[in-house]
């Protein structure tokens, strides 16, 4: 007898503070909005922590059925939650997070219009976040995953007056439905072969079949749908292009979605659907490639970027890659590791970016930024835990969970070489940008104007009120630091930035492997298992300690190199830029993918939607069909229509020709 | 005895007189008595047939046709009146409200 947990409330609590904050937060004070956005969030938050808290005594998996779904036949789909160690991990973060960045949000929106809609889509995004993460089929785990995208259209979009966030929230909606479309696929073959969606009944029939190391079949076609699928949410390569758009949405949403939960889906996923992955080479393999080359594609972007939330989310598109390499080689502990510590500093990252804009009045070009560490202290010293944590010096969090992707890169049996230079090179590359970040940001001399236009960036939006007193005055005009409620979130993510990597990724291993190792040998009937780690022969202590040396090495020389540029000789990037010539144009311009991609999708689809399919077929067949029935129906009538004349005796006329015609024919008749 | 057919050719003639009047006579008095005229030119041929077969219900019929036929005359002269008086012609042509 396992104990109800009413899994089903973690979900639920926010929803129903969204929709009252929806229905009839426009009547409300923003106290009362953000008393509900808070009080029910922070619930689902406490309700995460209770069930940590009795988690050694639970059977595991832990699965709670609601209400039955779908039945059809013997297929059968239901309202049910699926705890186990790796969803605990998911829950803990996007409800830890999450409320983090609700209070921060407190802040940072105050005297934005629409204050109750951004808390209301804020919750229904918890909503639709926790589903994904405690589904206990595909279907309703894919039910969260495009709910998750809904919010992250509507908060993207939370400016819609803008133009420019009107159609980043459309690219990023569109973007994601494509690999939507991979994952439903995914979804249907499961359905048509193993006759189920439940994770537990999918994984067992699973986990009876071979490996295809011979060649590729169905388990590596639902390998690279899903992946397909999570390449699409997580924004990699070559569907990665919707992340850097996103940022048009506030800074708090950059954060909670575009960095620390929802784009950490698709890693999520393949993590739960390893079973899959083990028994398709091929597909693992697709999954690590795409995982590299995404983080080294997006790194060295990042590293011309010069809006300070772009440089972060191609930075964070770059780490989702480190955790799909780690995936690739089957290191998903690895992975859900680092998804963990860089839901603390990537959140933090944004938090404080979204701090330093606050305090310098709307501005997001970091070459108009520059010595305000003396200004906003507090913003800084955070700040600089998340950077050296990215960039990947011990003790910081980052350290832990990139190295240990790396060394698994390397000592998998999956993995080569080739993943871990890369790798390593990117880190090279991470820890340059996000120092160049710093360095521009926080050192050097103050380049702006006066920053009296505070509030620019915010645009006043329908629904805006006259502002309310706000409880969290600061002063305007010149640089501030930001009201405390904005600033407690920041702290204690960096306190977690620091700290939490000190569990060691071998533990965290220890931890999941109920879900991710021993699960596979329970499943199947021969051990099949192949990345349990007593069966890492490859490389043994002392390299590992040389691969962690060379890792840090890297961070140290992206820092010294940063340094170099940005602080002690400024006109040498320049320089170095000009030498470059054609190359660095390339990377200013995001090696043009969205002009490619415009080009090449985009404008064919328009024109053939243009001209087929509107002027060709809707214009010219299906309008024409009726406008022509009706043009002829109406010149019919309108040729009868002169037998109507109005005229008594033509009426009289007609009438005694017909009568004519009937005798004429009954006579006929008659006399036959 | 006259034989049936005299009867019936006179009721043709008769009818076709009334036919005619309607159709080429533009006073609308004289579309009126053209439709009566047509009206008994049937009412001759249903007692002729009553007298030939010695049936009474032809001549049941004719009284039912005086009758519609009276109260036809008598609406059909107020609607002239009403019309006489808006429009002040009986010309039936221009009496034509009725055209699309």
């Amino acid at each position: 007898m396992t104990p109800n947990l009413y899994l089903w409330l973690i979900p639920v609590l926010p929803l129903v503070g969204a929709s009252i904050n929806g229905l009839f937060g426009k009547r409300f004070s923003r106290q009362t909005v953000l008393a509900i956005a808070l009080g029910f969030s922070g619930a689902a938050f406490v309700m995460a922590l209770w069930i940590a808290a009795q988690f050694s005594s639970l059977a595991l998996p832990h699965v709670e059925n609601l209400a039955s779904w779908i039945r059809a036949g013997d297929f059968q789909v239901d309202f049910a939650f699926y705890l186990d160690q790796l969803s605990l991990v998911m829950l803990l973060v996007v409800t830890g997070v999450g409320f983090l960045i609700h209070i921060y949000a407190v802040g940072y929106m105050w005297e934005e219009g629409g204050f109750y809609r951004f808390f209301c889509y804020l919750n229904l995004f918890m909503f639709f976040m926790l589903t994904l993460v405690l589904a206990s089929n595909y279907l309703l785990m894919f039910v969260g995953w495009e709910g998750v995208g809904l919010a992250s259209y509507l908060l993207v979009g939370f400016w819609f007056t803008k133009d420019s966030a009107a159609s980043a929230g459309k690219k990023a909606f569109i973007v994601n439905r494509i690999g939507d479309f991979g994952f439903l696929i995914a979804l249907f073959l499961m359905i048509k072969h193993f006759g189920s969606l439940n994770f537990a009944q999918v994984f067992r029939i699973v986990g009876e079949m071979p490996a295809e190391t011979a060649g590729a079949g169905l388990l590596t076609a639902i390998g690279l749908l899903l992946m397909v699928g999570a390449a699409g949410k997580s924004a990699q390569l070559p569907l990665y292009v919707w992340l850097p758009d996103a940022m048009e949405g506030p800074t708090p949403v950059s954060a909670l979605i575009h960095a620390a939960t929802m784009v950490t889906a698709g890693v999520y996923m393949v993590a739960r659907s390893h079973v899959v992955f083990d028994r398709a080479p091929q597909a693992l393999m697709v999954v690590a490639i795409i995982g590299t080359l995404t983080a080294l594609f997006a790194a060295t972007i990042g590293v011309c970027q010069t809006d300070i939330k772009k440089v972060l989310a191609y930075s964070t598109i770059s780490q989702l890659g480190y955790m799909f390499m780690a995936c690739g080689v089957a290191a998903y502990s690895a992975g859900i590791f680092h998804l963990m510590t860089h839901a603390f500093f990537k959140g933090l990252l944004f938090l404080a970016a979204g701090s330093v804009i606050h305090a310098v009045g709307g501005e997001q070009d970091m070459r108009k930024m520059g010595g305000l560490r003396h200004y906003i202290p507090w913003t800084f010293w955070t700040m600089t835990a998340a950077t050296f944590a990215i960039a990947g010096f011990p003790p910081f969090a980052g350290f832990f969970s990139k190295d240990a992707i790396l060394w698994k890169a390397f000592s998998s049996p999956y993995g080569s070489w080739v993943y871990w230079a890369i790798g390593v090179f990117t880190a090279f590359l991470t820890s340059f940008y996000m120092f160049r970040l710093w360095f521009l940001t926080f050192f050097g001399e103050y380049r702006g104007e006066a920053a009296e236009k505070h509030g620019d960036e915010h645009v006043q939006v329908i629904n805006s009120r006259p502002a309310a007193p706000a409880p969290y005055e600061h002063g305007h005009g010149g640089i501030h630091e930001s009201p405390k409620v904005m600033l407690i979130p920041l702290v204690i993510l960096a306190v977690l930035s620091v700290c939490g990597g000190w569990i060691g990724a071998d533990r965290f291993d220890k931890f999941l492997s109920p879900t991710l190792h021993a699960g596979v040998s329970a499943y199947s009937q021969e051990d099949v298992a192949v990345a349990t780690p007593a069966q890492e022969p490859k490389g043994q202590g002392g390299s590992e300690g040389l691969l962690t040396g060379i890792s840090v090495l890297a961070a140290a020389s992206g820092l010294f190199l940063a340094w170099l540029f940005y602080e002690r000789r400024p006109q040498l990037p320049q320089e170095i830029a000009h030498a470059l010539g054609g190359f660095y144009e390339a990377v200013v311009h995001k090696y043009y993918v969205d002009e490619i991609y415009a080009a090449v999708f985009v404008k064919p689809l328009i024109d053939g939607s243009t001209r087929i399919l509107w002027q060709g077929v809707d214009r010219d067949v299906i309008d024409a069909t009726l406008d022509n029935s009706a043009e002829g129906a109406r010149e019919v009538s309108d040729a009868m229509r002169h037998m109507q004349s109005g005229n008594l005796r033509s009426y009289a006329g007609w009438i005694a020709a017909g009568a004519a015609v009937v005798i004429a024919y009954m006579v006929w008749t008659g006399t036959r | 005895m006259v034989p049936l057919s005299y009867y019936l050719v006179l009721s043709g003639i008769l009818f076709a007189c009334g036919v005619t009047g309607f159709l080429i006579k533009r006073n609308i008095i004289t579309v009126f008595m053209s439709i009566e005229l047509m009206l008994n030119g049937v009412n001759l041929s249903f007692v002729a047939f009553a007298a030939q077969w010695h049936a009474l219900s032809g001549q049941v019929f004719v009284f039912f046709v005086m009758v519609v036929a009276a109260a036809e005359a008598t609406v059909g002269l107020a609607i002239i009146i009403a019309v006489y008086r808006t429009r002040e012609t009986l010309n039936v042509d221009r009496i034509n409200l009725l055209k699309l």
